[in-house]
Parts: C-alpha cells; structure tokens; sequence
C-alpha cells in the first residue's frame, strides 16, 4: 500500500520523457556564466518558454533523483553535467532574495548547527507569528515567536503541522490544464488573448474569488487589479469566517470592528460559545497565556471561568461553571443576562430556553444567569464577556452591549479595525459570485487557494455552477490538485507560504512578512505572483511584490534598515492596529430568527484537527487526538448522552442526518457535557481528492450546510441507520472512576480547599527512604533533569503533542493501527471526565514519560537497552534494544511506544528532507518514548561546555514546552535549588503521578485548583 | 508429592499384569519398534500434525517478513498469545521430568511404565515453548543477545531482568532433560541394537547405545549418576515454573505482582503436565495395547495428582481474590472487579469451570479408572490452564493503572495460526517418538518382575 | 590390559539369583579380574564382584560447585566490574537478582558432570568390545546374566577357570577372543 503511493508518487514528480537534448541547450545557454551571476541570468533566461520546458522537465526528474536515496549517482551525474542544473535540481536552495535570519544561532551556515527565521502562518486570515528552524536551508520545525505579542513563544496545532504540509509529498507539482503538465510560460500565453479581450469590457467577466486576505500587501494588489478592470468583481468565501463577528459589530456599533481581549486583566470570564483557548480563535495563543497567567492559586489572583456552551470544548473544561446549552438558546442566556441589568432590582424575568429538553436544566440554567450576573455586576471593569463566532449576531451585538454596561471597554475589551482586509459578507459574496456564474456574466475566474467546490454551502450549488456553466477560463490556484482544481481548466500548483514571499496581520492588526525558508520544491506560484500577472505585472516575484508595497508604506533611505530589521523581528513596527473607541447605537437588538426551537439542533463546527478541510491531507494533524472526544481520522456526529439513551444510540452506530432533503449518514459519538436535543458536525471531512491520508477519511457534513444557516439550525432528522462504524480513539475509557472509586491520576481541588489543606495533592506519596537500596546519588551530579506541568495551566491544546511529533520524528500510524491502540505519540494529552455525564467536569493531564529514578520498565529490560543516565534521564537505546516489550507491559503510565510494523516512512524523499536530523529514525521492532529531548539537552551542554559555563536556567527547553502557550510545561535542573522547576517542584500543591509506586518521577504535575462561585458551590 | 501414595497403597492394583517374563516384556515393547507394521492411523495422524507444523512455519515466516504487528499484540496489552502459549507448553513439559525424578525418589516404581514418554513428551513441549519467546521479539534476528556471550559491542544481558533468568532456567531445563532422557535410553537401545535384525537398525542404535554392554560396574555407576541427576532435575523443575512466574511476580502489574505465584505456578505446570500425559498415554495404551503395562492404577495416580495439584491451584485463586480485597489495594480490588465482570469476564469464568469445578469429579472411583472420562477432563483442564494463562498475561495488562491507557486485546488468525501449529509440531515429534524408540523403559520395567528380586 | 589371544571365559546364567550367588564364590574362589553382565541393574551384583569405589558423587558435587561459582562470578563480573549501569536505581551488585541464574548454573553443571563423568568413568562410548564376539551374548539385553573372568586375571588358566565355572552351574560357557 505505502510502496504503491510511494512508487505512484516517484512518477509524479518527474513527468515528462527524459529528454537528453534540453540539457544541451541548458548548458548552452547559460555557457560562460560563473557561480555569482548565475542566478541573475537564470532569471533573465526565466522568461523564455523552452527554457521554462526545460526547467519543468529536468527539475523534478532531477529532483527526484536526487531525493530517491536509491540513484543518487544519477543526481552527480546531473550535478557534473551543469553549474545550472545542480543549483535547480537542488531542493534545498536557498531562496533567491536575500532572507534575514532570526540571530539566536550564528549568522554563518554551520552543518549541524539550525538557524532560524522570523516568518509567519496565515490561517483565515489571521498570522500566527513564528520562527522556522532551518538545517542547511531545510526548514524543520516551527516554533512560536518569543519576541511577538501575539505569541509569546506559544504556537497552535495548524501552524506547528503545516511544516509537513509543505513537504507533502501529495501536494499538487505542476501546472495543469485539463490535467495535462503545462508550464509557467503556457498557462502566461493561454491567458495573454482572454486578459486583453476583458479590457475591452473593463473586466466585466473578470472574477476574483480569494479567501479572508489580511495581507496589505496582497489586497493592495488586487485593488490595483479592480482599478485596472474597473467592472471586475473580488469575491471572498471561507467556510469558517467571521461574517457573525462583524455583523454583530455593525448592529452594535454601525460598523465593523475587531474585537480584542485582554484577559490578563479579567476576574471574571464569561464565555458564550466561545472557544478562545483552542486554535482556530483569533488570538486564542496570546488568549491562552493570559488565561494561564491568572490561574495561579499561589500567585492569589485567579480568575473565574464560565462557559455557556453548545458543545463540549476544552475551554469548556478548564471552565469553574459550565452550562451545556443548545447554541440557539445562548442567545436567550445573552437576553436574560442583559435584563439583569435593565431590569432595576434583581428580578429575574426569564425567557427560558426554547426548547423543553434543555429545559429539564431550569434550575441550573437560573443560578447560573443570576450568579454570573452577580459576579459580573461585582467584577464591573474586571470581567469580559466573549461570543463565540458562530453565535448569530444579536448575540455578539448583547456581549458588546454588557461589556460596554459593565465598563469593561478600555480594561479588557478593546475595539480595532477589522483585520480583514476585505470584511465582506462571505456568504452572500460567495452567492453573488454564483448568481453571476449562473447568469453568464463570468468569463474568467481566478480562485485564488481555497477549495469552494468542497466547502460551499450545499443550497449555493457552488461546484455545480462552476461545472455546468462553462465559464471559459476557470483558473485554479491551489496547494493540491484538490475538489476544485478538477472543475477548473487550468490549475496552478501553488506555492507553499514556507517556499514564498508575503505579509500578513496578526490579530492585533501587527503585520508580519512572510519569507521563505526555501525555493518552492515544486516551482509553485504564490497569490501574489498571479494577482501581479492580473495587475499586469507579469514578471514580478513574490519578493518584488512585498518589498514593493513596503516601500511605497516606508519610503526613505533607511528602508533597507528597516526591511531587515522587520524580517529580523519578524513583524513590522507600528503597525498594530490604534484602538478604536466605538459608541453603542442601541441596546436592543432584534431576536435572530428561530425555526422551531423544539426540533433537534444541528451544530457545524471547525474540526479541532483539519480545521475545515485544508489540512486533511496533514498526517499529523489527522491523528492527533481531538481535545475532548480523543478521535483520530473521523469525525463522528457527536450526541449527548441522555439524548443518545433516549435515542437507543450506543457510539459508532450508524445514524442518517437529514436536513431539507440533504442527507448524511455517520456514526454517532457520545460525547458527555454534550446539551441534549442536540448534536455536533465537524467540518473538513469526507474530502474526495485530498490524497493518501485525507481521501476518504471521515464523513462530508457541508451537504447539510445551508448559507442561511451556516453555523447551527434545527430541524435536523436523525434515524438510526443499522450498523456500525469502526472510529479511532486514542483513549477509550475517559474517566478516573471505576467501579472500586475513583483514581486520584488527576488531583483537583477547589481553592478554599486548597488554601485549608495545601497538601491534599501528596497523599499516597511514598516516603523517599521507601527502598532497601541506597539510592543512586543524583545530588552529585551538576544536573539532574525535571519537570513540573501545571494541570491549571494546561488547556488541552494539544500543542505539546504536535511540537513533540515534530522534534522526534514521530510516525503516523493509520487508522487502523490507532483502532487497536499502536498510535506513537511520545505524549499524550489524556482528557478525563468526572460527574454527571452529561455535565461533568472535565481535567486534562499531558502525560510525557515519567523518568523515574526507580524506573520499573529498566529493572525488566533483559538486555540493557533501557537504563538510567547520570542526570536522572531514562535513556532509550533504539540499537540495543530486541523488543520484547516487557519494558511498557512493565511501565505504569504507559508512556513507551512500539514499532510493531514498519511504522516510519523510509522511502518517500519529502519526509526524509523534513525529518530532524538530530533524532535518530526508528525501525520495525524497538521500543520508543519521549527523552526530554536529549538532543537538546546534548546540544547545550556541548555549547555551554564550548562557552565553559553550566547550563542556565530557561535557556534549555524542550520542544512541549517551547509550545506550550500556557507556559504549563517547566523544564530544568532540579539540583539547582533557584531553578524555575525546582521552585514548582517545592510548591505543595506539587504530586507524582502513581507516587505510590514509588517510582520516584522526574515528571511531577501541579494539582489542578478550580475557582468555583461560592453561591453555585451548593 | 507424596500425596498419592497412601491411597496407592491400600488398593493395590498391580502396575504390570502378572504373567509376563524378563523375555516377554523386551519384546511387547521392543516389537512396536522392531517388527510392528506401521499402521495406516499412524501415517494419518503424522501426516496431520505436520501440515500442522508447515502451517505454524508459515505464519513465523510471515511474522519475520512483516513484524510482530501481525498479532494482536499493543499497547497496553505488550504481550498476547506468545507468551500464553509460552508458559502453557513449560507447564506441560513439566510432568516428564516430574515423573521421571520426583516420583523417582519417592520410590514410585509405578512411574517405570510412564516415565519414558513423559520425559519425551516434555522435550517436545520445552522445545515447542521455547520458540515462542524467539519468535515474540520485535527484532528476533538479535533474540541472541539475550545470551551473555563475549562480543565486539562490549555489552551483556542485564541480569536482573526476568526474562534473563528464563533465558537460563528454559535452557538448563532442556538440556537436563535431554540427558535424563537420553541417559534412560541408553541401556534399551542396546537392547533394540541386539534385537534389531536389519543392519541399518542395528548400526544406528549400535551408535546411539555407545556400546552399552550392561556390566555390573557400569550398571553400579549408572543408577548413581541417574539418582544424582534425579536429584538435581528436582529442584530444578520447581524452579523453572518459579522462574517463568517471576516475569510476572516481578513486575509491578496489578494481576503480576503477587508472592503466590511460584507455588500457584509450579502447581499449575504439574496439574497441566499430568493432563497432558494422560491425554497421551490413554490412546497409546490402547492403539498399542499396553494396558498391561500401563494399568489403571498409573491411570488412578495420575488423576489423584491432578486433584491434589487443581486444588492448590484453586486455593491460589482464592489467595488472589483474598488479597484483592484484603490488601485494600484500589488496582488490586479493580483488577478482581474486572476478571469478574470485565470484558474477559466469560473467559475467567469458563478458566473457573475447567481449572476447579470440572476435575472435582475425580473425587468419584469410577472416574478414576475410566480411561475416556479421564481423557475428556484431562483435555478441559488443558483448556482451562491456557485460559488461566490468558486471563494472567491478557487480563492483568489491559485495564492496569491509568484509565486513560486501558486497551483491549484481539488474537489474529496469525496467533492462532502459531499456536495451533506448535500443537501439530509437539504431536509430530510424539507420532514419530513412538514409532523408533521405546515409548516405555524396558530396563526399568523388568526390574518390576518378580524375577528381578535377589537375596543376599 | 596386555594383549593376550584370550579375553576371557564367560559363563551364562539364566536368572539374576543364580548369577549374584556365582559371582560371590567366584569373587571369593579369589578371582578379582572379574565382571558381570546383566540386562538390568541387579542389587548387590557389583559388591558381589568387588566392586566398591564409586566417584561419580564427587565429579558431582565438583561440577555444581564450579557451575554455580562461574554463575554468580560470571553476573558479578559484568554487572559491577565489566559495564556497570544505573538500572532503575537498583545497585550494581544487586545480589538477590543474581541468585536465580546462580541456581540455574549449579544444576546445569551438575547435570553436564554427572552424566559424561559416568560415561567417562565407564569408558563409553565404547561401539566394540570383545564380549560381543560371543554370539550369546546379544541376550545381556534381554533375559540372560553372564559372568566373565577376564585371562588378565592372575588365577586364570584356560583349564583351571572352566572347570570352576562349570562348578557354578551355567547354561553355558564359552571363552572370549579378544
């Protein structure tokens, strides 16, 4: 199977005959260049179209030969042949413009020794600012931006996985017309005749179809675009946006702004829906810090959580109150909240959720509307209310409207303008966009990324027109050959945000450029370079595109200055957005419409995974474990428990969704905290041309979408349709109760309760003289290697898992290996429920290996392949080891994994070029688990060594930690007493996981402290 | 040991039919070998078990080809069928050496007419067990490392590790049995070498026999070194049971981690060991009519010692269930919930079944002595001792201490593939055992004649 | 033993008793080159033919001893001198770890010396003998005793020796060529 993909894909990267005699003319033209000005002539030979043939030919077969490890001697062949050759079939050039490392390592390329660089992730139009490491010009890992506020050094799961987006090997490699390989120059020809003929007609026929750009200098670019085509429409349609945000804005303010928190300074936080501690939330990395910062029981200044919300998310887990609430009736809990205010003297005229199942939650729906109104009213200026983006705009209109009751704006609510560059209605552009298809009106249409054929409302029929309206030129700019690009003429392989030059906002409005870490693999184009060919600038790049529009903002002469010290930092000074002062219109708003309330709801949410679809093809992000359900590869339609008993459903049987004629059938997950009368749809599933993980993988939910009803309706018919399906879920059992009470594996206290017994989380410890050994004398040695993770802190991101995946070369298994438990993950995240199912409390607790001085999985190892370094590491000898697993039979947190196939991918040459080379590759047949990153820890010594100084405190971090946005994970040195971790090791509330044991963990978690409302603690 | 004995001692039935000369005797035994046309049942029964065996080659090929994934070995369940199948086949080799050394120096001379197969038997079962822990390693082209040998890498086994100890006890058992057995052979080869009238035969077993001439120094050193060896094979089957159960007792698995286990273990592996013998004995005695020789008391023997050993056996599951309620462990407690009412309840219940309540019907005579009941109950228990291995290995490690971890356990075809071809390849080597060697120590049985007796 | 056209003279008895009470008196007659044959081991037969020093206890004991010495020194050796390792925080010399191989190579050794001692003690494998040139003596292995005075012997005359042993009662006698 995986050979076949491999094979398959071997041939699609170099197409085309082997043809001897273009490298003759190769040769001939670049003849007499020398090394410097080889590159300029390349370029002024770029334009000529054979020289483009030649190029597109010889690149990826040489490419391919150079990455297939099997004929590398074919590669020198090449290299021999031509100066020119060899820098081109070289995959891992350096860009052609000069990039400005980020200076944490020496400016000179030393072998071994990373650079990294400043550059940014784009994901529905927000900038997750980041730093890239580099191995000799081969970007490997992606890390948070320390020095940027929207970071912190924190990174989310999208932006950490897209490294292995852009060494898919299934990502799209040529241009294509009508699937035919075309070139650069064929499809710059093909488009010369229809572009002059639109000028004629100011562009009447021209359409732009892009997704959220927040890039000045791309929507620049197309407004130059329009200028030229006066009549040329841009259209904007991302399946998740924020139409709700803004038009909840317009009703509050009468126009559109960005909204912004600072949480730093909030008591009390009041979430409506809103998911702002997991990816996909703009702002959710910063979000994520300053939440964490104030849950600090020690520090004494924790914040309190509510979280009224239609589906159980994480950061309804790290929430103090939380209410299951359909989405519909969270618009009825905004009211009643607002009335608490209106209304003098604390009446509590409540509407009352529509619907009667949820309304069997009256008693708790009531104490909670008056106890978060009670802790609003006495946090006035201290509180925030945030709206989750799918709410309908009334709701966000009312949070607006408390916030600005309460004074919190100025303290920690801000308003900006809009990141979006373009704040369109996305549905309703996109449906224009389809009226004019149907009408005739388009001649030409760019989609520019984006894959509408896949991910438009059903009702919009978007796919159909574009395939039954023959639209002359439908041109396609995608990274994957995907949905779309097959109903469009012509598809352009586009170039990956890592391999191209570009700018975009941070959701503070902070512009970050995006530059390259390396020369498109497969000679992609990016949006910029196709809107300059619109703009008719046909032979601009990337770079001259940025750069130009940066000028035009900076003129002077310090712009080189100032554009190096931008790349540099990695955002561009003084662009953040001012802070807007807005005035309410009015405090009423109109009800947004209901269609039966009594009817079973319906929720389409972003996946937790492949957001909504783009990274379907993403390997890691398919099997890492969704925050709550712990589902791999699928997206089961998840129902709550007392509906799923009413129903007869049991998890994995079969049920159809039917809503206004479309039908889905999926298997259903019972997922506890789930409101009842109410189910759940993640989107980005079911995609039909994603490639060799995505195709095929889960369930299509967009047929039920409507645009009218983008984000929840009701009305949906759910029947049991007879079998089951089999899902993938990393944790079966998801409770620490079992029928002999409960496991203290998290250990969870309120805070009066902590401030009276601080201990309570030590129990059970065993005592350290607990053994008839002398223990090995770690106090002896200069460092001994700990760390703390703080259960307050952690909200379930599942950063540390994808970080950890990343640094060690961590496989991906399938599906069917995850089915029978074989997923690799060096850590785990496990998600814990306690309670009433159908509103429990729900724990986190990211599980590493322990590293215990009394590790029990050496003390079995028959042949030492397993044993205890000198600073108190648990070292894993992959050649030593034979595999008789008894080492994780024998390990009480189950934290060793095993190669039981051949689970790492050895042949295709992608992965090969992404793979850390400080980490050693497992084969078939040992035993794997986390290190604490011991090539980190090896690389620092060796520096500190050089340097003759001992390792300091922060500077050596591992790769779950530099993730980490909360900053939960602590890493150091526990002999040195002033260390950050030895200080947490000391706090009280400190414990070891099955301490018991006495196994003597290196890995100790802080207990979780919840901050409960004294009056709903009874 | 001794348990049997007494009642041995009030019924005596006769451990040989009377009637038979030192002449007789030789030839009963020697003519199965010698002049006894091979039957059509033999040729069909080998010709069964070793397509049994092809089939076990081919799915360890294919394992070598793919890798241990083809089992329904994860995490957390680490080990699965392999090393079930493992501990059930020692258990069973443990009754040859048991017969042969204990019952030796018990003086239990009735063990002469069983002793000789029992060992064979428990060669084949050691060597079948032997291959599963090879075969188990997710790299067993380097299982070899497990042996300390001087090598470039400088490295050696780690000797507090179980599995090295198993490494150690599986072997030495084997080759003491080995030469237990070969050693008994000895002097009834000489016998087929003189019997034998085809020279081939006679050059082979003339070979085999080392040139035994049964003089009286060599007869005087001979039964020394027997005895001695019975000695030391003594203690050393107690101890390779003991040492299997410390891959388990030393680890920390709730399930594993228990003092009761060499006792419980070594009891087992006789209990198992005996039903084995019995399941083989019964057939041969009758196909090859040697109910003279193997008479109802061997039978009535060994269905006392299953009784006595299912009941040590039963009071070590009690001691568990004891101690998981007792020690107040919460993991213990848990694990006892769920052998009960867990996902593998059925299994446990049927190990319950076959292991204890099955056999009390041994208490009954009649049973005693009739050959089919003692066959089809030998056979339950057998069952019931792989299942009482399952429910260890499986059981123990699928819910062990954290929640989020637990896992389930599924056998594929290629476990049951390997496990049932290791049945055919132990039946093989028995088929082709009774077909050219003496099943029975004809020495050892003329010393039972009457004529054997001398008086000073 | 020098090469002489005799081996010996062998007498064939026909039941254990007969052969035990002929090689007392021949034992006794002053015979001391004498053996026995029987096809199982006959209580008291050897001390018959006075037989008495037995060593193979000692090559025993010898054997366990050096087994379970190079057992322990072998596990010390390594653990503790060859390649010490931290394992799981337990001492090098972890002696109640040890103890089990130990045990495992006493009874291997013991096993190993009491078996080839025997047969070296007893010389075999020994494929010829001269007691096999006499046709009735493929009967040892099955139901006759033989009896045989080796020419070795001091006492022994081809004519002298027959007549004794025709004393005894035989069922026949025959000499033994070497």
């Amino acid at each position: 199977m995986e050979e076949q993909n491999n094979k398959q894909h071997r041939e699609e990267v170099c197409p085309g005959k082997k043809d001897k005699l273009d490298l003759q003319t190769a040769r001939a033209q670049i003849a007499g260049t020398k090394g410097p000005e080889y590159w300029r002539s390349l370029e002024e030979l770029a334009g000529s179209a054979e020289f483009q043939e030649m190029m597109h030919r010889e690149f990826p077969k040489g490419a391919s030969e150079w990455l297939d490890s099997v004929s590398r001697r074919g590669f020198l062949k090449l290299m021999g042949a031509s100066l020119a050759m060899a820098g081109m079939t070289a995959c891992t050039k350096q860009p052609l413009e000069p990039i400005v490392p980020y200076v944490r390592q020496p400016e000179a390329v030393i072998p071994g020794v990373p650079m990294f660089y400043a550059t940014a992730f784009t994901l529905g139009g927000y900038a997750s600012p980041i730093l890239v490491e580099s191995h000799l010009y081969r970007p490997t890992k992606i890390e948070g931006n320390a020095q940027h506020p929207a970071s912190l050094g924190g990174t989310d799961v999208f932006a950490q996985a897209s490294i292995l987006g852009m060494y898919d090997p299934d990502r799209s490699q040529t241009i294509a017309y009508l699937g035919d390989v075309r070139t650069w120059g064929g499809f710059l020809e093909a488009l010369r005749g229809p572009l002059n003929a639109q000028k004629a007609v100011q562009g009447a026929g021209i359409r732009i179809l892009t997704r959220t750009v927040s890039s000045p200098a791309l929507a620049d670019q197309l407004r130059s675009v329009l200028k030229l085509y006066p009549q040329a429409k841009w259209h904007v349609y991302e399946p998740v946006n924020r139409d709700n945000v803004l038009e909840g804005a317009k009703m509050a303010f009468g126009q559109p702004v960005e909204t912004q928190y600072k949480l730093e300074n909030a008591d009390v936080i009041v979430s409506l829906d809103a998911d702002f501690l997991y990816a996909g939330f703009p702002g959710s990395t910063r979000y994520i810090r300053d939440f964490a910062q104030r849950r600090n029981p020690d520090a004494g200044n924790m914040n309190r959580l509510y979280v009224i919300e239609s589906t159980m998310s994480s950061t309804g887990a790290k929430s103090d109150h939380r209410l299951p609430l359909r989405a519909v009736d969270i618009e009825i809990f905004a009211r009643d909240l607002q009335r608490q205010w209106q209304s003098k003297g604390d009446v509590i005229a409540v509407e009352g959720p529509g619907s009667q199942a949820t309304w069997a939650l009256k008693h708790e729906y009531l104490e909670m509307v008056s106890s978060v109104a009670g802790d609003l009213k006495s946090h006035s200026g201290s509180s925030v209310i945030i709206v989750g983006d799918h709410q309908p705009p009334a709701v966000h209109a009312l949070a607006h409207a408390i916030n600005q009751t309460l004074g919190n704006v100025g303290k920690t609510v801000f308003y900006t303008d809009p990141v979006d560059a373009n704040p369109v209605d996305q549905f309703d552009s996109l449906k224009d966009l389809v009226t004019d298809m149907r009408a005739g009106k388009v001649d030409m249409l760019f989609i520019l990324g984006g894959n509408p054929a896949y991910d438009a409302p059903a009702d919009l029929g978007f796919a159909d027109a574009l395939k039954n309206t023959n639209i002359p030129m439908r041109v396609h700019l995608g990274l994957y050959q995907d949905e779309t690009a097959e109903l469009c003429q012509w598809h352009v392989n586009e170039a990956h945000y890592l391999e191209s030059w570009g700018d975009s906002r941070a959701y503070d409005g902070t512009v970050s450029i995006v530059q390259p870490l390396i020369a498109p693999l497969y000679g992609g184009k990016s949006a910029y370079e196709l809107t300059a060919l619109l703009a008719g600038q046909a032979e601009a790049t990337g770079h001259e595109v940025v750069q130009g529009y940066w000028k035009k903002q900076h003129p002077g002469a310090d712009f080189d200055a100032f554009w190096r010290k931008s790349l540099h930092d990695g955002w561009i000074d003084g662009t953040t957005f001012a802070l807007k002062s807005v005035s309410l219109k009015s405090a009423a708003f109109t009800p947004s419409p209901v269609n039966d309330a009594k009817a079973i709801e319906i929720n389409f949410r972003r996946d937790p995974c492949v957001y909504d679809g783009c990274f379907s093809n993403n390997g890691w992000l398919q099997e890492l474990p969704k925050p709550m359900s712990k589902m791999t590869w699928d997206n089961p339609v998840l129902i709550g428990p007392a509906m799923a008993t009413r129903m007869g459903l049991k998890s994995e049987d079969l049920v159809h969704l039917e809503l206004n004629g479309k039908k889905v059938t999926a298997p259903i997950w019972i997922q506890a905290g789930h409101p009842d009368n109410s189910v759940t749809v993640f989107l980005g599933y079911g995609r039909k041309r994603a490639g060799r993980a995505g195709t095929g993988a889960g369930f299509d939910m967009y047929p039920l979408r409507g645009s009218s009803t983008p984000w929840f309706t009701s009305g949906v018919n759910i029947t049991k349709a007879g079998g089951t399906y089999k899902l993938a879920t990393t944790q079966g059992y998801q409770t620490m109760d079992t029928p002999e009470g409960s496991r203290p594996q998290v250990r969870s206290a309120s805070l009066d309760e902590y401030r009276k017994e601080p201990g309570f989380a030590r129990e059970e410890q065993s005592p350290a003289e607990l053994t008839l050994y002398k223990p090995y004398p770690y106090d002896k040695e200069l460092y001994a290697w700990g760390m703390a993770i703080d259960l307050n802190a952690c909200v379930g991101c599942n950063n540390c898992m994808v970080a950890c995946q990343s640094e060690n070369n961590i496989a991906v298994v399938g599906k069917e290996q995850v089915v029978i438990g074989r997923h690799m993950h060096w850590l785990r995240v496990d998600a814990y429920y306690q309670g009433d199912r159908d509103n429990p409390k729900a724990y986190f607790q990211p599980v590493p290996c322990m590293q215990c001085e009394n590790a029990p999985c050496e003390v079995v190892c028959p042949v030492g392949a397993t044993v205890h370094s000198t600073e108190g590491l648990n070292d894993m000898v992959y050649n030593r080891c034979v595999g008789t697993r008894y080492c994780s039979n024998n390990c009480p947190y189950k934290v060793r994994r095993f190669n039981f196939l051949l689970f790492q991918d050895w042949e295709t040459p992608q992965l090969k070029m992404m793979r850390n080379p400080d980490v050693t590759v497992r084969s078939r047949g040992v035993m794997e688990k986390c290190t604490y990153c011991i090539q980190r820890i090896t690389q620092h010594r060796i520096d500190s060594e050089r340097e003759n100084r001992t390792i300091q405190d922060g500077e050596l971090q591992t790769a779950c930690q530099q993730s980490c946005p909360a900053d939960a994970i602590t890493f150091g040195n526990i002999n040195d007493p002033n260390s950050r971790v030895s200080k947490l090791k000391a706090i009280p509330r400190n414990y070891g996981l099955l301490a018991d044991l006495n196994t003597r963990p290196r890995t100790t978690y802080l207990a979780e402290i919840r901050n409960p409302n004294p009056e709903l603690e009874s | 040991m001794d348990e049997p004995r007494q009642p041995a001692a009030i019924e005596r039935a006769p451990v040989i039919e009377p009637g038979y000369t030192f002449g007789t005797v030789t030839d009963k035994i020697s003519s199965i070998v010698l002049t006894r046309p091979t039957s059509n049942g033999w040729f069909l029964g080998f010709g069964i078990t070793f397509l049994l065996t092809m089939m076990m080659l081919f799915a360890v090929g294919y394992l070598f080809v793919r890798g241990v994934g083809i089992w329904g070995v994860t995490i957390p369940i680490g080990w699965g069928f392999a090393i079930v199948n493992f501990v059930w086949w020692i258990g069973i080799g443990h009754a040859g050496t048991l017969i042969s050394a204990i019952l030796l120096l018990l003086r239990q001379s009735w063990r002469n007419s069983i002793n000789r197969f029992a060992e064979a038997m428990t060669l084949f079962a050691v060597s079948a067990a032997g291959l599963f822990p090879l075969i188990h390693v997710g790299r067993p082209w380097l299982a070899y490392w497990l042996f300390p040998y001087p090598n470039t890498m400088k490295v050696w086994p780690q000797f507090r590790s179980p599995l090295v100890w198993d490494v150690f006890a599986v072997s030495t058992y084997a080759t003491i049995s080995l030469l237990f057995w070969f050693i008994g052979l000895v002097p009834d080869l000489a016998t087929l070498r003189d019997r034998s009238t085809n020279r081939a035969a006679q050059i082979i077993y003339g070979m085999l026999a080392l040139g035994w001439r049964g003089s009286a120094r060599h007869w005087h050193r001979y039964e020394t070194a027997y005895l001695l060896l019975a000695g030391l094979a003594t203690p050393l089957v107690l101890s390779v049971h003991t040492v299997v159960s410390f891959d388990f007792a030393v680890a920390i698995v709730p399930g594993w981690h228990t003092t009761i286990f060499p006792p419980y273990f070594v009891a087992g592996a006789i209990y198992s060991g005996f039903a084995m013998v019995l399941m083989l004995a019964i057939p041969i005695r009758k196909f090859y009519g040697l109910e003279d020789f193997i008479t109802e008391r061997h039978l009535q023997n060994s269905a006392k010692v299953m009784l006595a050993t299912g009941l040590i056996v039963a009071y070590g599951y009690a001691i568990e269930g004891f101690m998981g309620w007792y020690s107040g462990n919460r993991y213990d407690a848990f694990l006892l919930w769920n052998r009960l009412h867990g996902p593998y309840a059925p299994w446990y219940l049927a190990l319950l079944a076959c292991n204890i309540f099955v056999p009390q019907v041994l208490w009954i005579r009649k049973l005693r002595t009739s050959p089919t009941a003692l066959f089809l109950i030998s056979g339950v228990i057998l069952v019931g001792m792989w299942l009482e291995r399952f429910i260890i290995v499986v059981v123990s490690l699928h819910r062990d201490f954290l929640t989020s971890s637990w896992g389930m356990y599924y056998p594929t075809r290629w476990d049951w593939m390997t496990y049932i071809g290791t049945i055919g390849m132990f039946l093989a080597a028995m088929f082709l055992f009774v077909r050219i060697l003496p099943m029975i120590s004809i020495f050892e049985m003329r010393t039972l004649l009457p004529e054997a007796e001398v008086k000073e | 033993m020098k090469r002489t056209p005799v081996y010996g003279m062998m007498a064939e008895f026909d039941s254990a008793q007969h052969l035990v009470d002929a090689a007392h008196r021949t034992h006794e007659a002053g015979y001391l080159k004498i053996d026995a044959y029987s096809p199982f081991p006959v209580e008291g037969l050897a001390e018959a033919i006075g037989f008495h020093k037995n060593s193979v206890p000692l090559v025993v004991l010898i054997g366990g001893l050096l087994g379970g010495l190079s057992g322990y020194a072998l596990q010390y050796w390594i653990s503790v001198v060859s390649y010490p390792i931290n394992v799981g925080g337990k001492p090098y010399h972890s002696w109640p770890a040890f103890i089990v191989v130990t045990f495992e190579m006493t009874i291997l050794f013991g096993g190993i010396f009491a078996v080839f001692g025997m047969l070296a003690l007893n010389g075999l494998p020994m494929p010829y003998h001269p007691v096999f040139n006499v046709p009735r003596f493929a009967f040892a292995t099955k139901d006759r005793f033989f009896l045989i005075v080796f020419s070795t012997d001091p006492k022994y005359s081809p004519s002298e020796t027959r007549r004794f042993l025709e004393g005894l009662a035989p069922r026949s006698i025959s000499e033994v060529p070497s």
